[in-house]
């Protein structure tokens, strides 16, 4: 094998492990971003948006489409959650935690009742392509460029739409944003669906590369939490770059010992970042530059 | 410190329940639980020995979330650190001389050991509440993770197959050497008399341990570090040693679980083995030890008699009471209940001249 397929198939892990932590992380990152809350639901968002877009697949919708409703429909159930429960939580977060937790129990056990313990899924489009010695799944580089795209996607709203302008007034100085008029109840409850949302949209895209079980979620949130701890606050400044480094280490201790090792290396990078940089890549960044 | 000065630590300003009131209910209770066995059968003994298991997990959860502030999803991960830790050590050496013992001690040591190192990662990187929350979860699940795949002949150690999701099993009970033959804890009568030591033990040990000076520097950690940090204590010290402690006492909760049914699985350190003692103590009262434990027998009791409905709907039943909790009555249920107790005993008091 020759240098350029190995320096292939190195990129192509990166872009996988990259993509799926970009992808599983950003919900979290924005709520936690906004609110200081984490939403331990996250991964029972996913568990919706896969849901969804399968069930919409099978009633003969094309995929994208699908995974456009998926989206839509883990929005507006985040948008009931905050709503029902998180919007009076928002002073106690350790107690956001919890009731997360507890909605996540519900809607995990929940499903199991309802739906059964596994769905059909949805099979995996655009087929295979070959490089040397192996072959490669082109879905997983639309994934890739889907996660670059979600990330140019939450820029241009933060930066460049009025919704974008309050949210960062909102979370710069909240009383202040209000005092100035902004709806600050209602910006919240944006975020938080829009959490959801890319919750539910990372599942939709992954639905088709998996299998749809209650407890799918948890396959994400491991790596969703990581990103979010090593990257800190802020998704532009602390997620991508977090995502970033630690695609490099789950692709490389993926290729030399196995998925499992990967996450290993995971969890060991995270303990590690906690104790140099306690608030994150993006504390990190934030404090350098002022 | 005499030993006066430990008895007056029984009560104190971090704990509800104080007086002779407090201290016969106290006594009633224990009398009912130590003869409760006299009026029951062998198999309902042991199954009531099993809720007692988990009531140390309970407590540790307690003393770190309630009384340190510092929200541990860990708990769980040092259960089974400590379950299989005995698992292997008494499926390598056996249970003659009293090793289970022995190995109930070491397999708590690895707990501890392993929760100093995490802790100190975690405690002296400063990582706040939310953070810490997510960090130990984390573990949590990669353990969980880990142990669910060693199902491959190649992971063992010693005799001891880990067996991946299926779990170690056959393990020896807990065994007393005794002067006329050994006495082997099954699930029976023996066993719930160990177990009900133990928590009367570790319920009057704790209650001493957040009266003393240690406990208010770690409540005065929950209030406000900055302040804690002021008066001049090392609260990273504080909180790592607060944390290890709660870890052992997990620990114990997990070697007596697997000497209890003599099996482990890694389910019992997944997503839902996790929520279950957060539900406990939260419905119970977090900031006080007497509410969390009898919140968490109460709890576990009405789960237990759901799970024959289906273990789905008695989960649903469960997070619906966590979030419900958290909404309504954040400080627990059994403590507000404490509370309305105490108040009119107190105006009961005053009317009486």
């Amino acid at each position: 094998m020759d240098i350029a397929t190995l320096a292939f198939s190195a990129l192509f892990q990166f872009g996988d492990a990259f993509a799926f932590l970009v992808l599983s992380a950003c919900g979290l990152a924005v709520i936690f971003g906004m609110m200081g809350v984490i939403n331990l639901a996250h991964g029972e968002f996913i568990m919706c948006g896969a849901y969804i877009t399968a069930t919409c697949t099978h009633a003969g919708l094309p995929l994208p489409l699908s995974i456009i409703v998926g989206a839509l429909v883990s929005a507006l159930v985040g948008m009931l959650v905050e709503f029902v429960v998180v919007r009076h939580l928002y002073d106690r977060p350790l107690d956001t935690i919890v009731a997360t937790w507890g909605l996540s129990l519900i809607a995990t056990q929940g499903t199991l009742i309802v739906i059964g313990s596994t769905m059909a899924g949805v099979g995996t489009p655009f087929g295979s392509f070959q490089v040397g010695a192996y072959s490669y799944s082109i879905y997983r580089i639309v994934l890739f460029f889907a996660a670059l795209g979600v990330l140019g996607g939450l820029y241009a709203l933060f930066n460049w739409t009025s919704f974008g302008v309050k949210a960062r007034a909102t979370i710069q100085v909240p009383h202040m944003a209000d005092a100035l008029g902004v709806d600050t109840r209602w910006i919240y409850s944006l975020t938080f669906a829009c959490g959801a949302g890319l919750a539910g949209l990372a599942g939709g895209l992954y639905a088709p590369t998996m299998t749809l079980v209650p407890t799918m979620g948890a396959t994400f949130i491991m790596e969703a939490f990581v990103t979010v701890v090593i990257g800190g606050a802020d998704v532009f400044l602390g997620t991508a770059p977090a995502a970033a480094v630690l695609g490099v280490v789950k692709s490389a201790m993926t290729s030399w010992q196995g998925q499992l090792f990967g996450q290993i290396g995971l969890l060991v990078a995270v303990i590690i970042v906690v104790r140099v940089l306690p608030k994150g890549i993006s504390g990190f960044l934030l404090r350098e530059r002022t | 410190m005499s030993l006066m000065s430990l008895f007056h630590h029984l009560e104190g300003p971090q704990t509800k329940g104080r007086g002779p009131a407090f201290w016969a209910a106290f006594g009633v209770a224990l009398l009912a639980a130590l003869a409760y066995p006299l009026f029951s059968d062998g198999y309902t003994v042991g199954n009531t020995a099993y809720f007692f298991v988990w009531v140390f997990i309970a407590l540790s959860l307690c003393l770190i979330w309630g009384y340190g502030g510092a929200l541990s999803f860990g708990q769980t991960a040092f259960f089974g650190i400590a379950g299989y830790g005995y698992g292997i050590l008494t499926l390598n050496f056996g249970a003659a001389y009293g090793f289970t013992l022995i190995a109930v001690l070491i397999a708590i040591a690895i707990a501890a050991v392993v929760a100093l190192l995490l802790g100190y990662f975690m405690f002296f990187g400063r990582i706040e509440g939310v953070f810490l929350g997510i960090v130990t979860l984390a573990v949590t699940l990669m353990l969980e993770r880990f142990m669910a795949q060693t199902a491959g002949p190649e992971w063992r150690i010693g005799a001891a197959r880990l067996n991946g999701f299926n779990g170690m099993s056959g393990m020896p009970p807990i065994t007393i050497p005794w002067f006329d033959g050994p006495i082997v804890l099954v699930a029976d009568i023996g066993l719930y008399y160990f177990i009900l030591a133990l928590v009367i033990f570790v319920y009057l040990g704790l209650r001493i341990l957040v009266n003393s000076s240690f406990g208010n520097v770690i409540v005065a950690i929950r209030e406000n570090p900055e302040r804690a940090e002021m008066l001049g204590y090392d609260i990273r010290k504080y909180q790592l040693i607060n944390f290890v402690i709660g870890a052992a006492l997990a620990g114990l909760s997990g070697v007596l679980y697997t000497a209890w049914g003599q099996y482990i699985t890694p389910s019992s350190m997944g997503m839902t083995s996790a929520a279950l003692p957060l539900i406990w103590v939260a419905v119970g009262g977090r900031s006080d030890l007497t509410s969390t434990l009898i919140g968490t027998l109460v709890v576990l009791a009405g789960f237990q008699a759901l799970t024959i409905y289906g273990s789905q709907y008695a989960l649903v039943v469960m997070g619906v009471l966590l979030v419900l909790t958290v909404l309504i009555a954040p400080n627990g249920l059994v403590l507000g209940a404490m509370n309305v107790i105490g108040r009119i005993g107190a105006r009961t008091k005053r009317e009486r001249p």
